[in-house]
């Protein structure tokens, strides 16, 4: 039945099939007036329903002259807009490789990891890194830091801004020798007033700033970067219905996908690990369930390989599995010391 | 914010009776339904539900600040920088001045190593006056297995502040400053900390040491996807009591044995083996922290102490701005003492392990010496 499908409320649902409207042709030949005397409601609601009606048919029409259906973006127009945007570097040469030159924007990317392998320092990091101008190959934007555990420090912010600053200038020092050097204009305080900081006490504030952040993000048009830090935290507590807890992270994903696509910005999660127990054996995996590892598209997992700190693409639609060296140091996220590597061959 | 009334926010008449109607009081009820739940339970259309849930979002999200605007209130409003030094140089430069405020810090190690040594210390450092380097507050120490001894305490601030304590009156108002809590079973924890969370601002309270709450919580803990950690109620009230009162919160930590399944690898990993760590690892008697990996997310500082062939150290293992550098230590009679103020710096998850090889003595006196 198609009226099943219509966005109204379910007395009106039940009024529409006890009058025998029971599909959209039916209700697309009938007034206003009609529809109101027959089903007994004001006219308002009956035009109300009208419109919503017609709405919903007009999505199976063709539109005839551009596209074959309203809505949709053939794979050409796609792929011109993927290799336009800019990625978000992640200051860690081989992480980037792997990554495809950065965290993408209009994705939702999740990253987790053990307590202590470096997602914080890694989120800091991006929201440092969206901020580099265009001049220098970054895409001179605003962050959104989500803290839902208090691991945001301020004074570590700091430290990484200005190393990024340093990096900048030495780079446009190193480019440009000559005299009329492109000023790194942008100061380490400016970098932490770009910087919208949001802390979350429950999963009930989460899912309102979520539903929220739309509005923020059409008011400060130049954030580009929502960086949640952590998505579990909230979650792993106070939840007695599993079912319940499943259904708020669906929405929570969508919201976030939705939002990544229509701002063409940059969606980072940060998950921790539970253990699971498969194949007679218990292993690391992120937490949240099954059920939440479908909805990011992008999936990183930071590990210890030995003495080092390995991020693992786990899962991409366009990247392949691999995994890359990365190291924490006092200015941020860098390469991994590669004095280090030609010890351990030896 | 999440126990908000829907009837206090301000939504247009109509559908704020409709929601009172269905027994939807508070934004968490309201937000814990999604769009089409809410559709089937009011009765309204789906444009309604959504400008409702939009306003009920922008009403309960919480404002945000900038970072820089963290920043100089940080430096504005918080002595000494936001940070309790502990006084032990090294320890203090790894960690940016102290103790943070605002954040949760666990020290952990095996028995006996020195964690109440260490706790006593900083609970006399957080009640000195301002002018010698201290908080000038009250302190609140949480003592679950009654290991608060507070004729140590007395000696500790004698021979490490001799000019205060012998003064006139000082220790009996520096001791007064301390007041120390024995809850003896779960309950009577929780309502304990429900308690300090009214009267913290008022009664200038500077530090909550908890030592420590792995007692409260009988029996081992299974391993399980579902199952949900006995002290998770505590552990996210105990941080934002730290956030919203901004004063340091040091938690102490017990020591178990490693499960020979606990050092699993991700499913990735499985695959190349005899290559990676995973094998040499599990048949070391290493001894994990207790309390789960729920609670190592949670806290945001971890100081590891641990000993090794009769040397005791004190290891930054998870700090979001230090580097992972392992100080030497003793254990004398004013505190504890570090051997050197330079660190070595520790490479990969090493930091994170915890050993317990031979230390016999709880306190050297001939510590004396490294007066």
């Amino acid at each position: 039945m198609e009226i099943s499908r219509l966005p109204i409320s379910a007395s009106q649902r039940g009024k529409l099939i006890s009058g025998g409207y029971t599909s959209l042709s039916s209700l697309s030949s009938v007034s206003s007036f009609a529809l109101a005397s027959d089903l007994k409601i004001s006219e308002s609601e009956a035009v109300e329903i009208l419109k919503v009606a017609s709405r919903g048919s007009r999505l199976g029409w063709s539109d005839g002259t551009n596209s074959v259906i309203s809505g949709a973006q053939n794979a050409w127009d796609m792929l011109h807009e993927e290799e336009s945007l800019t990625r978000i570097t992640t200051s860690c040469a081989d992480l980037d490789n792997i990554l495809g030159g950065g965290i993408n924007c209009k994705e939702v990317t999740e990253i987790g990891g053990v307590p202590g392998i470096g997602k914080t320092q890694l989120g800091i990091q991006l929201a440092v890194n969206v901020q580099i101008p265009r001049e220098f190959g970054g895409l001179g934007g605003k962050a959104i830091y989500i803290d839902t555990e208090g691991s945001f420090m301020v004074e570590r912010a700091l430290q990484i801004a200005e190393a990024c600053v340093e990096d900048m200038s030495e780079y446009s020092r190193f480019l440009r020798n000559d005299v009329q050097a492109c000023q790194v204009k942008i100061q380490p305080k400016d970098i932490l007033e770009n910087i919208f900081y949001f802390r979350i006490c429950s999963y009930t504030e989460q899912i309102a700033l979520i539903n929220y952040l739309e509005k923020f993000i059409s008011e400060h048009k130049d954030v580009k970067l929502v960086m949640v830090d952590s998505i579990t935290f909230h979650f792993r507590q106070d939840f007695d219905d599993m079912a319940l807890r499943t259904r708020v992270l669906g929405g929570i994903s969508l919201k976030l996908m939705k939002l990544a696509k229509e701002f063409s910005l940059a969606v980072v999660l940060l998950n921790q690990v539970t253990t699971k127990y498969t194949e007679g054996s218990f292993q690391l995996t992120l937490a949240l369930g099954d059920s939440w590892s479908h909805s990011c598209t992008n999936r990183v997992i930071l590990y210890w390989n030995g003495d080092e700190r390995y991020a693992y693409i786990d899962k991409s639609p366009s990247l392949r599995s691999a995994s890359a060296p990365y190291s924490v140091t006092n200015r941020g996220i860098r390469n991994s010391d590669p004095s280090y590597k030609r010890i351990k061959m030896m | 914010m999440a126990n908000k009334l829907i009837c206090e926010m301000g939504l247009p008449k109509s559908i704020g009776n409709i929601f009172a109607a269905r027994n939807i009081i508070t934004a968490k009820d309201a937000l814990s339904l999604t769009e089409f739940e809410l559709m089937e339970l009011l009765d309204v259309g789906l444009s309604d539900v959504k400008s409702a849930l939009a306003h009920i979002s922008e009403i309960v999200s919480p404002p945000y600040q900038t970072a820089l605007l963290l920043m100089e209130q940080h430096i504005q409003n918080e002595q000494l920088g936001g940070h309790l030094p502990t006084r032990l140089k090294g320890l203090d430069a790894a960690l940016c001045g102290g103790i943070p405020f605002g954040v949760l810090t666990e020290v952990v190690g095996p028995a006996g190593i020195g964690k109440t040594q260490f706790c006593l210390k900083l609970s006399l450092l957080a009640s000195l006056p301002a002018h010698y380097g201290g908080l000038d507050g009250r302190v609140i120490y949480i003592d679950v297995e009654s290991k608060f001894s507070s004729r140590r305490m007395i000696e500790i601030g004698a021979r490490s502040f001799p000019e205060i304590f012998h003064m006139k009156g000082m220790a009996q108002e520096m001791a007064g400053r301390i007041l120390v809590l024995r809850p003896t079973s779960l309950s009577g924890f929780t309502e304990s900390l429900q308690q300090i969370k009214v009267s913290l601002l008022q009664n200038q309270v500077k530090l909550l040491v908890i030592d420590s709450m792995v007692a409260l919580v009988s029996g081992e803990q299974e391993q399980g996807a579902h199952r949900q950690h006995p002290l998770g109620w505590h552990i996210s009230f105990i941080k934002s009591l730290a956030e919203f009162s901004r004063i340091p919160v040091v938690v102490t930590n017990q020591v178990r044995s490693q499960n020979r399944d606990e050092s699993c690898p991700y499913s990735f990993q499985a695959q190349d083996n005899g290559k990676t760590i995973g094998d040499s690892t599990r048949y070391d008697s290493h001894l994990v922290a207790a309390l789960g990996i729920h609670w190592a997310h949670a806290v945001t500082i971890r100081l590891v102490l641990e000993s090794k062939s009769g040397q005791r150290f004190i290891k930054v293992a998870k700090s979001p701005i230090s580097p992972p550098l392992a100080f030497p230590f003793n254990i004398t009679s004013s505190g504890i003492s570090l051997l050197t103020d330079d660190g070595t710096k520790l490479i990969g998850p090493e930091i994170n392990t915890i050993c317990c090889q031979g230390h016999n003595d709880i306190i050297n006196f001939d510590g004396d010496r490294l007066h």
